[in-house]
């Protein structure tokens, strides 16, 4: 029931254009089936000497035109009759198709609107677990799915109810004996068809699975093609996948077999329940019990009413897909969306006087990651992290920008409690570069400016040179309209950090964050864009994870962290001072020299 | 997502004839089969064509002569052929799908042999989905429409040529009426085939687009959030799907109309046929029983025809499929066999066996590019004696890989010659130097399957006892008999539960096992624990010792055991010597040393 409430919201502004769909729908299957009605009546009526039996007006009309002798002398009037009852069909189609076809699209676009921005909100938690595959599929193609259950399947339906509807109706004001002969075999084949395609799932299944070991094979042999060479292998692989394919084969060709059963005997049912027709009704008509117009009517309903309902079968097994589809859509809509409070809370002047009491946080219940911290910075301020995998130091600067939201203790910003700044506001306040920063598949421009498409050319040259990588951008043939990605050049991790660098740099921030967004920068370019940092924003607190000492020896103040623990806190002096982590760190400089006056000592 | 890649080349040229002579070449192997598929359709067509005489025989019989005489016999052959009807329907889809079934797997396999020879140049220019995608959705769409194409055409053509002939015998002046009308719905058969084939690529690239929106929307997540973007990146998106749904409403509008009109030009045939008709029987020039019958064929007209146009639309929005399919198949492998080497040595194959090398490598002036005027090496020289290790080191785009991959001859030098124990490689079979090569990759690549077939890889009559022997001595076998199943471990793409440092050990039982002459190993960046570490190290330490190898160096305890270290810069030889000779140096090595020297050793002391 809440699916079909959500089904119903995708739908918003469809609902009168479907509404009018099914009407045109019935109403050109009505016409359609007047065809062999008046193709009856011109051999029964008009070319043989059957009163015609039709509605009262429509007799009225027979007669007033001038009856029998007039469509004698104007034959002409029954084609045209055709032609034009053809025309009216054809026009109702369009329409509904169009409408139909324009609704489904309609909901489509809604609904992958709606998930990209729904996506786009979930929480940093969520993306940091999801699987972009799965995701994608899931916008994609059970979209699809979704879409032609509306577009095809559900119309399919109406149409083959519509279809039964009339003709049925049509047939037993023309005959009731004929019409239950006519019957007879079709709701069989209905049912057959969904008994089955149900069936077939089941091989279907194997033979997708049969395929996917065959992709395996060719992926995994494509990928190590150096092994493979380096260990000759290459007839055995090509035995491995021959196998692999000659098994998909078999599995594909026992669809095939099974498919040429079920059509043959399900047309030969359909030819025989078309022959009984034939000769029961030409049996018929030779004792004078039925009309040869009657009977060409018959034949015409019985074959347009088979295909839709063998149609029905395979609709009604395939409808189970669509409501599989709108679950996995609608799975991915009910994950929480962290920006609720979009239009709420503070946007006070953010100075960079930030204040940790007795932070903790945790991602699961019982895990903490952050335990009890608490530190001062104020503006201005160069805070260096130093912790190893795990030990929280990436969680603590997610805090700063509410990628995450602390559980207990409290984080001020200028005064004010974190929590009630409003997100967007703050992220505009605080930069962060990430370690292995994201680069949209644009030109370089394009993505230094992401964030402000407008922003002049000397700015983006600017803050290139502080980043250091003006030059390296120089020298690609396009300069800053080079492509970056999958339809370009492909950046090394260090120019990647660097762009994102300038990127965070175009925008002023009264703080700014680097997650280890320099540890693939060499140590000689890392202190110069340092360098340039401090110069260029020195009212900026800045935030810097590393493990190089020289980064850190030049912080004002260093945090140790160990568990999800500030284990020591200091200056470099200090912290050499008190011994403990970051002095056993400090001291690999000594140890490599001790290392280098062995090496060349002993020769090794 | 994998065909996202042929959006932008599908359709443009028009059709091409000569690509579909080389694709229906495919069809040879299977004459009788396709044959016979052609002679089902035949009579297919011809059963349906017989149909509305029935009809037309019970009126003008049974009905207007008010006889039930021959209604048995007329009872049979309705019955009769329904049967061939069904039979023929049995058989065309049960050979269809035959031909089809084998004739893809005919493409995948020739596909895959040529694959396991092409150059590493082909494989730099072309992405393994890529690659893929031409064995797997390509060679079926393009299977699919040999098969069912023939079907389909032969149908259609036969099942038109009968009703004409059965209609100009009925009554010639109806049936020239009736095949008026068909130039005109060929015409707009076509026609509209075409303009709903172009919709439905524009369509497509729409879709494409949107698919790498989400792509990008969902990996670029945080970072949107961080850059606060989400509201341009919403409008931008909301302008591609709103694009998307123009076109995709374009198509379906096209299809809404095509069906109509079809349908209305088809009732013009019927109404003038029944006009013209009726006239006729008025006159008794024709039997009621013929006017039905022609009826019936003016509908039956329209489904060859619209079978045509489709087809014709779908072949030509498979051509690009059918290029991409067949060069591949046509590309030449560029290292092989010389003509002169083949008659010395006959044709040797991969999993012959081959003599031992001893592995001294000689580079004499080579040069390399990949690219036109892009040199990667430029009068390279270098003499490795048997058994030695050589560590390279070097920036990415230095050159490194490509002397590793000469030395294999993966590649081979643009100018310039390479000898191995004496001889120019080129004169030795690919098979010889293969055969006595082991290689290990950056990352650790295994193959699904259990540990031991993966061990067993490098050496495939190995015994269960020689892989555990190699296990133990890589110290691989103590966590391999952790598992469960132990050696019948499976590992899976994703690697079973194993992990990197693992599956390196596992990689260098392979090697060890294949007891090659040369060693190539290209040293994996990630670390791993420390105590993982050390076993890698000594693992290491055992397969190159004895057999000349390269090593493509990253760990410094690596670098240091080697008997000589290369510093490449841009292709060329900076520095080289022994780990103390270049620390005494005091020059490029000395830099890299220190400061990998200190990176590695802080990670170290930090994730203890």
């Amino acid at each position: 029931m809440k699916k079909l409430k959500l089904l119903l919201t995708f739908m918003k502004g469809t609902l009168a254009s479907y509404v009018t769909a099914i009407f045109l729908i019935f109403a050109s299957t009505a016409v359609a089936l007047i065809n062999p009605l008046v193709i009856k009546v011109t051999v029964d009526s008009i070319l043989g000497d059957t009163p015609p039996e039709l509605p009262g007006f429509l007799i009225g009309w027979f007669e007033n035109i001038g009856g029998k002798s007039y469509f004698l002398q104007n034959l002409w009037m029954a084609g045209f009759i055709l032609v034009v009852l053809s025309i009216v069909n054809g026009i109702m189609s369009y329409f509904y198709r169009k409408n139909v076809a324009t609704s489904s699209e309609v909901m489509a676009k809604n609904v992958r609107t709606i998930m990209y921005d729904h996506i786009q909100h979930l929480s940093y938690s969520y993306h940091v677990k999801a699987e972009t595959g799965d995701l994608i599929q899931r916008c994609t193609s059970d979209l699809e799915t979704l879409r032609r259950f509306l577009a095809n399947q559900f119309f399919q339906v109406v149409r083959a109810v519509a279809m039964v509807v009339s003709a049925l109706a049509i047939m037993l004001s023309l005959n009731v004996k004929l019409t239950l002969i006519s019957f007879s075999i079709t709701p069989f084949l209905a049912v057959s068809a969904f008994f089955f395609y149900k069936f077939i799932k089941v091989k279907f299944k194997l033979t997708d699975e049969a395929e996917g070991k065959m992709t395996t094979v060719l992926q995994e042999n494509l990928s190590s093609m150096r092994i493979v060479r380096a260990f000759a292998r290459q007839d055995f692989e090509v035995k491995k996948f021959v196998d692999a394919s000659n098994d998909f084969k078999d599995k594909d060709f026992v669809i095939s077999r099974l498919m040429s059963w079920y059509w043959s005997i399900s047309d030969m049912l359909c030819d025989i329940q078309i022959g009984f027709v034939l000769i029961l009704g030409s049996f018929w008509a030779a004792q004078g019990l039925l009309t040869v117009g009657t009977l060409y009517a018959f034949m015409s309903y019985t074959s347009n009413l088979i295909w839709p309902l063998r149609h029905l079968g395979r609709v009604l097994a395939d409808m189970g897909r669509a409501s599989v589809a709108l679950t996995r859509i609608k799975e991915v809509l009910d994950e929480l969306n962290e920006d609720k409070d979009e239009s709420t809370g503070l946007t006070p002047k953010i100075n960079g006087n930030i204040c940790f009491k007795n932070v903790s946080y945790e991602y699961e219940e019982g895990h903490p990651v952050l335990k009890d911290l608490s530190f001062e910075v104020t503006q201005g301020q160069t805070i260096a992290i130093l912790g190893g995998t795990g030990s929280g130091k990436s969680t603590l600067v997610n805090l700063l920008v509410r990628l995450f939201d602390y559980q207990d203790g409290s984080i001020t910003f200028d005064g004010v409690e974190l929590k009630d700044i409003n997100k967007k506001w703050l992220r505009r306040n605080v930069g962060i570069v990430l370690q292995e920063p994201f680069l949209f598949s644009r030109t370089i421009r394009e993505n230094l400016a992401i964030a402000n498409p407008d922003c002049p050319m000397g700015e983006i040259e600017r803050v290139t040179k502080i980043a250091s990588v003006y030059k390296v951008i120089s020298e690609f043939d396009k300069g800053f309209d080079t492509m970056v990605g999958e339809k370009g050049v492909t950046l090394s991790g260090g120019q990647k950090q660097r762009v994102a660098i300038a990127r965070m740099l175009l925008e002023n921030h009264p703080v700014m964050v680097f997650d280890d967004s320099l540890s693939a920068v060499d140590v000689k370019t890392d202190a110069y864009i340092r360098e340039q940092l401090k110069v260029q924003c020195s009212d900026t607190t800045t935030f810097i994870i590393s493990h190089r000492i020289s980064t850190l020896m030049q912080a004002d103040k260093i945090l140790v962290m160990e568990d999800g623990m500030i284990t020591q806190s200091g200056t470099h002096d200090e912290l050499l001072f008190k011994g403990g982590l970051y002095k056993e760190v400090f001291e690999i400089q000594n140890s490599l020299e001790e290392d280098l006056s062995t090496s060349v000592k002993t020769g090794r | 997502m994998t065909d996202m890649h042929d959006n932008n080349e599908e359709y443009k040229k028009g059709f091409d004839f000569k690509l579909w002579k080389k694709v229906f070449r495919y069809i040879a192997g299977y004459r009788k089969l396709s044959l016979l598929l052609i002679a089902v359709m035949i009579t297919l067509a011809g059963t349906d064509a017989v149909m509305p005489l029935m009809t037309r025989y019970a009126i003008d019989n049974f009905v207007a002569e008010k006889t039930t005489e021959y209604i048995t016999v007329f009872i049979l052959v309705y019955l009769g052929l329904s049967i061939i009807k069904a039979i023929t329907i049995f058989l065309l889809i049960y050979l269809a799908e035959k031909l089809m079934v084998n004739i893809s797997h005919d493409i995948r396999k020739e596909g895959f042999i040529k694959l396991q020879q092409l150059s590493f140049t082909f494989y730099d220019h072309n992405a393994v989905g890529n690659l893929v995608a031409r064995l797997t959705s390509d060679t079926r769409r393009l299977t699919g429409i040999i098969s069912w194409g023939l079907v389909d055409v032969t149908w259609a053509i036969s099942l038109l040529a009968m009703i004409s002939v059965i209609m100009f015998t009925l009554n010639s002046k109806i049936a020239l009426i009736v095949l008026g009308v068909l130039p005109l719905l060929l015409f707009v058969s076509i026609k509209f085939q075409k303009l709903i084939l172009k919709a439905s690529r524009e369509a497509r690239k729409n879709n494409a687009i949107i698919i790498s929106s989400f792509n990008e929307g969902i990996q670029g997540a945080t970072t949107t959030k961080t850059l606060v973007r989400e509201e341009i990146n919403l409008q931008e998106f909301d302008d591609k799907a709103m694009k998307l749904r123009t076109s995709a409403i374009k198509v379906a509008i096209y299809s809404a109309l095509f069906f109509p009109i079809v349908t209305a030009i088809s009732t013009l045939g019927t109404s003038l046929a029944l006009w013209q008709g009726g006239i006729m029987v008025l006159g008794s020039a024709m039997t009621l029983g013929t006017l039905t019958a022609f009826m019936a064929y003016t509908v039956q007209f329209f489904m060859p025809v619209n079978d045509l146009a489709s087809i014709m639309a779908e072949m030509q929005s498979a051509q690009a499929a059918g290029e991409r399919i067949m060069s591949l198949l046509e590309t030449d492998a560029k290292i092989k066999d010389s003509d002169e080497v083949i008659a010395e040595y006959g044709i040797v194959n991969p999993s012959d066996e081959v003599p031992k090398l001893e592995g001294r490598i000689q580079f004499k002036d080579v040069s390399f590019q990949y690219k036109d005027g892009e040199k990667v090496l430029d009068n390279f020289n270098l003499d490795v004696t048997p058994g030695e290790t050589i560590a390279i080191i070097g920036e990415t785009g230095s050159g490194k890989t490509t002397i590793a991959n000469l030395a294999c001859r993966f590649y081979q030098p643009t100018e310039g010659q390479i000898l191995i124990d004496g001889n120019d490689y080129k004169d030795i079979p690919l098979m010889h130097i293969h055969g006595n090569l082991g290689y290990m990759l950056q990352t650790p690549h295994l193959f699904s399957g259990t540990i031991r077939e993966n061990i067993k890889y490098g050496k495939l009559d190995s015994t269960d006892e020689q892989i555990e022997e190699v296990a133990k001595l890589v110290k691989a076998h103590e966590f391999i008999s952790g598992f469960d199943k132990g050696y019948d471990h499976v590992v899976s793409q994703g690697g079973g539960g194993l992990s990197t440092g693992q599956k390196q050990l596992i990689c260098i039982a392979r090697a060890i096992i294949a007891d090659p002459s040369i060693f190539i190993l290209d040293e994996a960046t990630s670390s791993v624990d420390t105590h993982t570490e050390r076993i890698i190290q000594e693992a290491i330490a055992t397969v190159i010792a004895g057999r000349t190898s390269f090593v493509i160096a990253h760990r410094l305890s690596t670098i240091r055991q080697a008997d000589r270290i290369l510093v490449l810069e841009k292709g060329i030889i900076v520095e080289q010597g022994t780990h103390s000779e270049l620390i005494k140096n005091t020059g490029r090595y000395y830099n890299l040393y220190t400061s990998q020297f200190l990176e590695e050793h802080e990670v170290e002391v930090l994730n203890d």
